[in-house]
């Protein structure tokens, strides 16, 4: 049995050493938000938290979470979670909506710890995550107005 | 005005001339002359024995240079994949300490192992790049040039040249390159063995 | 959430009311047929596309699905405006698979051809209004006033300075006798069609809450992993299970047709069983397709020629008069849909019925296809459509061949279980967009216009063995194979003229994929008409405004989308503008794209459309659809082929059939022309159009002509996945 950190709760799990962090949160846990599209870290879908890290959980093997924290699209913190979902419902970045668990768990290490991405960022952050809709632009603008969102939210703050 | 007295006998200028000339050459590693002669050597055998540290390095650089290694010590900043080392894909990029940047670092896809099946990520604990400020860079590097970078501290970040030979023994990431692929051109142990035999005999700079 | 099958578009639904007071739907229910909730008792539903809840919410029920193009959002507009629902109350939800939803054109229940909005413009609105009448009929008589004297608004009858809630006046409306012409309301009096609408999926798909097929889970569900044969058509000589029964998590390996099915516990144990499982296969035919002698081979098809699709004149005569001759021979390979969302369809059979969840647009088709092997009455075929993760065509298949395998499994197996593709599965597993070589040799007059068009056009046939076969194929050519190239303006006008079809027969899977014939026809057109215009030493531009001066809607888009690119501008040496104008699923498309090559990289730098799809329903979905098909069009020039060896295909996952992604994305404006028009569609208007624009740009920046795809196969390509990217 594996003992796992998932969105703050604790899980006690019965699964292979070796079994990718992806199956584990989707066929152990319920939890699909994270979805799988390539299962060789090709495209980003599955991207989950790790200790504050972006990682593709579909090749993580569950051994590596363990005392770890893993984060998922389900429960990331409002502080990213808030300002990129308001951009991205602002924007209207998702078509299929397939990917976008993905993006936004990739854009919120950009938002998190970049305070003025410029598009060189975005790239640098962001050039992992596929999506074949096509909706790079949008994602790009909804990116640029949450770090506005988020910055004057931070403002609002006392 | 004084006359200094400055006529030496001319078979002393001669000497004085060869030798001054004979260390200059020698400094400037011209081709023909040993950079040193070490106690106990003949120039003969400093000769040969500077030739087999320049072959031993040459023989090493194949090594160095070959994609399991080359990969990470890219000439730019992106790192290199593949046995043609193309530009690594999905934009990942070196970031100032090596880790990569945001959400693709390199241990967000590289695990802790080699993952299993075709075009899976290999994997080490310590997978990365050199940072930014000591690059490192393998990559369009003559042999010549190759080994002048490992001579130089503040390429390695070694104080003595002699902590090449045990990084190339021991480190994780220089034996898990062997591991996996397509291999370098000698084995391991034959590789580190010409690191050790280039930095005892002398450390020389291949003529190119 | 779905409801009864049972409803007969031609019928409207009674309401009645319970013994509690309360308000139920009482559907055509069959003696033994159990009947679907839609989560709490609808207050009315007049009709099978909406029903007001006992809260005065509205539940639009859709008859296409889901996969990103907006419909969703689009339908439930068209609901709304008619009914003058409050917005915030709108719920939309898939439609069960029921007659009631067929296509008001395809006469099926399916979701393809962009037609979304040609099906059902009329009918959702209609369907809007006529309870809107009733609604408001029933106030009329509650308060004894004229129908005239009520107004409605946001889910309200408003009379005087009386508000009654819509589900206040369910009953009564329910009693009314349906009327049979509605009016529909003056657009200028719209509220809704036509705004910026805030897509209604966008918050359940960005917190990870939509349910996608993939994402099913069932009470004692198995997950299955199918192997299938490494060349088209491969059959099963027989197999070893031992292996794969050890490993932990595997419950039972099961022969099916044309393959052998590992289900297990979980995705894992599914796949390792998978890998561990030795099948012994008959190649058969398949195993002869190789890519590298198939470029030949359709040369010596195009050589011997075809069925003549058009024969008119005697265009060898013409040719001798022609002041400009331009012979050209495009090549475009297989290409695979790739949805990010791969292939997965969860099945529970049982004796007397088989209930499928999946995202799928075919939902008729499955339906026949799940009756067929299950001997089951269509009736007893349950389709849960879920939101599809993408398609591209790869959900649009009319064989239904992911879903009958997936019932396959549940048959052979006996269990519940939902077939899972992987990646690897998805790239190789068929149904490809066929490979296409058009040869062209094109007589121009002094002016350049096409005075004599010989072309043989040499793939596969996609509708052949389909329910459109009689439709599509005549006298043997099937019409998508040339699809938009007879109908071309400049070359309907051409007197003399041989178009000829070789179609071969391949053991390669083709089907629908993104544009259909159009992904390879307008690439085929657009590059012809550039090479025409520079014969005829024109400006690509305006040769154009030339061949289609009769064609105002071509026109308008062009000079749009020239204006707005600013065609003509100067450039820096390296750079360069391309055009493609065509009218695809009954819109009119025109694109200008500016690239740089640099080092032999091409960068796709700007990317202007312009697009008249009639009246814009949804603008600011036009756009988005427009933005992501430059996006798939602009990935598919560049990386996208399908290639064989011995029969295997030779791509697997994304590293080596690779994708656009954000870093080469251009900066993409699109432009919608103001239209009163009917709808024309969108989500496949412009894919075809952005490649030729794309390899047009090349060729004004480089001087090279692209005639074969995709471009990172040409000699002046470098490391196209990193153009932007300095290493």
């Amino acid at each position: 049995m594996i003992q796992l950190t998932v969105n703050g709760k604790t899980y006690e799990v019965d699964a292979p050493a070796d079994m990718p962090i992806l199956w584990v949160l989707r066929d152990k846990l319920g939890l699909t938000g994270t979805k799988f599209g390539c299962g060789a870290a090709q495209c980003g879908a599955c991207t989950i938290h790790l200790d504050g890290e972006a990682i593709r959980s579909c090749v993580a093997p569950v051994s590596r979470a363990v005392g770890k924290k893993i984060v998922t699209i389900e429960g990331l913190d409002d502080s990213l979670a808030k300002p990129l979902q308001e951009a991205w419902t602002e924007v209207d970045v998702p078509q299929c909506g397939y990917c976008q668990s993905g993006q936004i768990m990739a854009a919120a290490i950009l938002l998190r710890d970049n305070a003025h991405p410029t598009d060189r960022d975005i790239d640098n952050a962001m050039t992992g995550n596929i999506c074949r809709c096509g909706t790079y632009q949008r994602i790009r603008s909804a990116i640029h107005m949450a770090v506005t969102l988020k910055t004057s939210a931070a403002a609002v703050q006392p | 005005m004084k006359h200094v007295n400055l006529r030496i006998r001319p078979r002393k200028w001669i000497l004085a001339i060869l030798f001054l000339a004979g260390t200059g050459l020698s400094i400037l590693g011209i081709p023909g002359e040993p950079t040193a002669i070490r106690p106990g050597e003949t120039r003969e055998m400093a000769l040969r024995r500077e030739a087999e540290s320049k072959a031993a390095f040459e023989s090493a650089y194949h090594v160095f240079m070959s994609p399991r290694c080359m990969n990470c010590h890219p000439a730019g900043n992106v790192p290199l994949q593949g046995d043609d080392s193309h530009l690594h894909t999905q934009g990942v990029r070196r970031g100032p300490d090596g880790r990569g940047l945001y959400a693709l670092k390199c241990k967000n896809c590289h695990q802790d192992a080699n993952l299993p099946g075709e075009h899976m990520p290999p994997g080490l604990p310590t997978w990365r790049l050199p940072p930014e400020d000591r690059p490192m860079v393998f990559q369009g590097k003559s042999p010549r040039e190759l080994a002048a970078s490992f001579k130089n501290a503040r390429f390695t970040g070694f104080a003595s040249i002699h902590q090449i030979i045990e990084h190339v023994e021991k480190d994780p990431l220089v034996l898990h390159s062997f591991t996996y692929g397509t291999r370098p051109p000698l084995e391991h142990g034959e590789f580190a063995a010409k690191v050790r035999e280039w930095v005892e005999k002398g450390a020389v700079l291949p003529d190119k | 959430m779905t409801l009864s099958p049972d409803i007969n578009r031609r019928q409207f639904i009674r309401t009645a009311a319970l013994a509690t007071g309360g308000l139920i739907i009482a559907f055509n229910v069959p003696a033994a047929g159990k009947r679907r909730r839609t989560g709490q008792e609808p207050a009315f539903a007049p009709n099978a596309f909406l029903q007001v809840g006992t809260d005065n919410s509205v539940t639009v029920i859709l008859s296409h699905c889901e996969m990103g193009q907006g419909i969703w959002t689009t339908l439930c507009m068209l609901i709304a405006e008619e009914l003058d629902a409050n917005w915030k109350t709108l719920q939309a939800v898939h439609a069960p698979a029921a007659p009631a939803y067929f296509h008001t054109i395809y006469a099926t229940q399916r979701t393809g051809g962009s037609s979304s909005l040609l099906s059902e413009f009329d009918r959702y609105r209609k369907a809007g209004a006529t309870a809107r009448q009733l609604l408001v009929q029933a106030a009329a008589n509650r308060y004894k006033v004229a129908v005239q004297d009520c107004r409605t608004e946001d889910g309200m009858v408003i009379i005087g300075d009386k508000k009654i809630p819509y589900s206040d006046l369910a009953a009564d409306a329910a009693a009314l006798p349906t009327p049979a012409d509605v009016p529909l309301k003056d657009p200028a009096n719209w509220k809704i069609i036509g705004k910026r609408i805030k897509r209604m999926d966008t918050p359940a798909k960005i917190t990870g809450k939509a349910i996608f097929g993939m994402d099913v889970q069932l009470p004692g569900m198995l997950t299955a992993m199918v192997a299938r044969g490494p060349a088209p058509g491969a059959k099963v000589k027989g197999y070893e299970a031992a292996a794969a029964m050890a490993i932990p998590g595997v419950r039972q390996v099961v022969a099916i047709p044309g393959g052998v099915a590992v289900l297990a516990d979980d995705f894992w144990a599914a796949k390792k069983g998978r890998e561990t499982l030795q099948v012994d296969w008959d190649l058969g035919p398949g195993a002869n397709m190789n890519s590298d002698a198939l470029l030949k081979e359709f040369r010596e098809r195009a050589n011997k020629g075809g069925i003549a699709a058009t024969n008119t004149g005697n265009p060898e005569e013409a040719f001798t008069r022609a002041a400009h001759i331009v012979e050209a021979e495009y090549y475009q390979p297989f290409l695979a849909h790739a949805p990010m969302e791969p292939l997965n369809c969860t099945v529970q059979l049982s004796a007397d019925k088989c209930e499928i969840w999946t995202g799928t647009q075919t939902q008729t088709d499955d339906q026949r296809g799940a009756a067929e092997i299950t001997g089951l009455p269509v009736e007893k075929i349950f389709i849960n459509t879920l939101f599809l993760g993408g398609s591209f065509g790869r959900r649009n298949i009319t064989r239904s061949d992911f879903v009958r395998e997936a019932v396959e499994v549940a048959k052979a197996s006996g269990k519940v279980v939902k077939t899972v593709w992987t990646r690897e599965d998805d790239i190789k597993g068929g149904m490809y967009r066929p490979a296409f070589l058009h040869r062209f040799k094109v007589g121009l007059d002094a002016g350049g216009t096409p005075i004599a068009w010989k072309q043989i056009s040499v793939g596969q046939s996609v509708m052949t063995g389909g329910p459109f076969e009689k439709l599509a194929v005549i006298n043997g050519v099937d019409m998508f194979s040339i699809e938009g190239m007879q109908t071309a303006p400049h070359v309907k006008a051409v007197k003399d003229q041989r178009i000829e079809v070789n179609t071969p027969e391949w053991p390669v899977s083709v089907d629908n994929w993104r544009a259909v014939g159009l992904s390879h026809t307008i690439f085929a057109m657009e590059s012809l008409s550039d090479e025409m215009a520079i014969a005829a030493g024109k400006d690509p531009v305006a040769y154009r405004r030339m061949l289609y001066k009769d064609e105002p809607r071509l026109v308008g888009v062009l000079n749009l989308a020239a204006e707005k690119s600013g065609w003509g501008a100067p450039l820096p040496k390296g750079h360069g503008r391309g055009v493609a104008v065509f009218e695809a699923v009954g819109s009119f498309v025109a694109i200008v794209a500016e690239v740089a090559v640099l080092n032999n990289t091409i960068h796709v730098n700007k990317v202007t459309c312009a697009i008249d799809c009639g009246i814009a329903v949804s603008p600011d979905g036009i756009i988005s659809q427009t933005e992501g098909s430059i996006a798939f069009g602009i990935s598919t020039a560049l990386y996208s082929e399908i290639t064989f060896r011995d029969g295997k295909v030779q791509q697997r996952n994304f590293y080596d059939y690779p994708m656009l992604r954000i870093h080469e994305m251009p900066q993409v404006a699109v432009f919608i022309v103001p239209s009163k028009e009917k709808p024309g569609g969108v989500g496949e208007a412009s894919v075809g159009q952005m490649i030729p624009a794309l390899t047009n740009a090349v060729y004004a920046a480089t001087g090279k002509r692209i005639r074969h795809l995709p471009l990172r196969n040409q000699p002046l390509n470098g490391h196209l996945q990193d153009s932007k990217l300095m290493g």
